[in-house]
C-alpha cells in the first residue's frame, strides 16, 4: 500500500508527543511490529526536538513532517527553517551537545542512525536543517 | 508523565510513568529533586521504568543531570524494568556503565 501524509506545526515541546502520535497512526495500517514502531516513533522524536531546541532556539518558527510509505519500507522527512547546525560532522558524534549545562546527552542523531537503516542530514546555517531517514519495516504482513 | 517515589531499606526508589521527552523533562527534573530532597538518609536511587511508555534521548540528560549531582554526594544510581526501547537507548548511551542495571 503506498501512502504520504504531510503535517506543519509549531515548534513547541508539545508537539513532539503530537509528531510521534502521527507517524505511529500513519504507519498503524501496515501493521508493523512494536518495537519497529517505538524505534520510527524515538527518531522522530529526537529529529523533532533537534528543530525545537537547536533550530529556533529562541524563537517559535515552523516544523515540517513529510512521511511516505511503499508498503515495505517509510520514508521520514523532518525539516525546519531554523539557525541550521554549525558543525555538522560533529553534531553526528556521539555525545556532542551545543548545550551541556542544560543536560542534554548529545545522543541524538547517534540514536536516530541506530534506529533507522539510513539516515542523510542536510544543513545550512541560517537557512535550516533537513533530517531524511528510511527504515524497512521487517514485520509487514 | 506522573512520578511517584517510595522509600524501602534506605532504597529511594523513583517511578517514572508515562513519557519523557523534552516537553516533560522539566517536570521530571523538579519532581525527581523533590523526591531525593525530601528522602533522608539514602544509600542509593532506583529509577524505575516499568511503567515508561517513552523516552528519547531527553531522558538520558534527565539521568545523567541526577547522577552528577548525586556522585558528589556518593549516592549510587540503578536502572530497573526499562522496557526493550527504552533498554536500547539506555545500553547505546553507555547509561549501564554509570547505573547498572538491577
Amino acid at each position: 500500500m503506498k501512502n504520504r501524509m504531510l503535517i506543519k506545526f509549531d515548534s513547541v515541546s508539545e508537539n513532539e508527543g503530537f509528531a510521534r502520535n502521527v507517524i505511529a497512526s500513519f504507519l498503524l495500517p501496515l501493521n508493523p511490529g512494536i518495537g519497529e514502531l517505538t524505534d520510527v516513533k524515538t527518531a522522530v522524536s529526537e529529529a523533532v526536538t533537534n528543530a525545537i531546541v537547536h533550530g529556533y532556539p529562541d524563537t517559535v518558527g515552523e516544523v515540517t513532517m513529510l512521511a511516505e510509505t511503499d508498503g515495505e519500507s517509510v520514508h521520514i522527512v523532518i525539516s525546519d527553517s531554523g539557525v541550521g547546525i554549525d558543525d555538522l560532522e560533529a553534531a553526528l558524534e556521539p555525545f556532542y551537545t551545543t548545550k551541556p549545562d542544560d543536560e542534554r546527552s548529545g545522543m541524538g542523531f547517534t540514536i536516530i542512525k541506530t534506529f533507522m537503516d539510513e539516515v542523510k542530514v542536510i544543513s545550512k546555517q541560517n537557512v535550516g536543517t533537513i533530517v531524511d531517514m528510511t527504515k524497512r519495516l521487517t514485520s509487514v504482513a | 508523565m506522573e512520578i511517584k517515589y517510595a522509600q524501602s531499606k534506605g532504597k529511594l526508589y523513583i517511578y517514572l510513568s508515562g513519557e519523557l521527552d523534552e516537553y516533560t523533562a522539566r517536570y521530571a527534573k523538579s519532581e525527581i529533586e523533590s523526591a531525593i530532597a525530601s528522602s533522608g538518609n539514602i544509600s542509593c536511587v532506583v529509577f524505575n521504568f516499568s511503567k515508561t511508555t517513552f523516552m528519547d534521548s531527553t531522558g538520558i540528560g534527565v539521568l545523567l543531570g541526577r547522577y552528577k549531582i548525586l556522585k558528589k554526594v556518593g549516592i549510587p544510581i540503578y536502572i530497573q524494568s526499562p522496557s526493550v526501547s527504552i533498554n536500547k537507548i539506555l545500553q547505546i548511551s553507555g547509561i549501564y556503565e554509570i547505573m547498572p542495571k538491577i
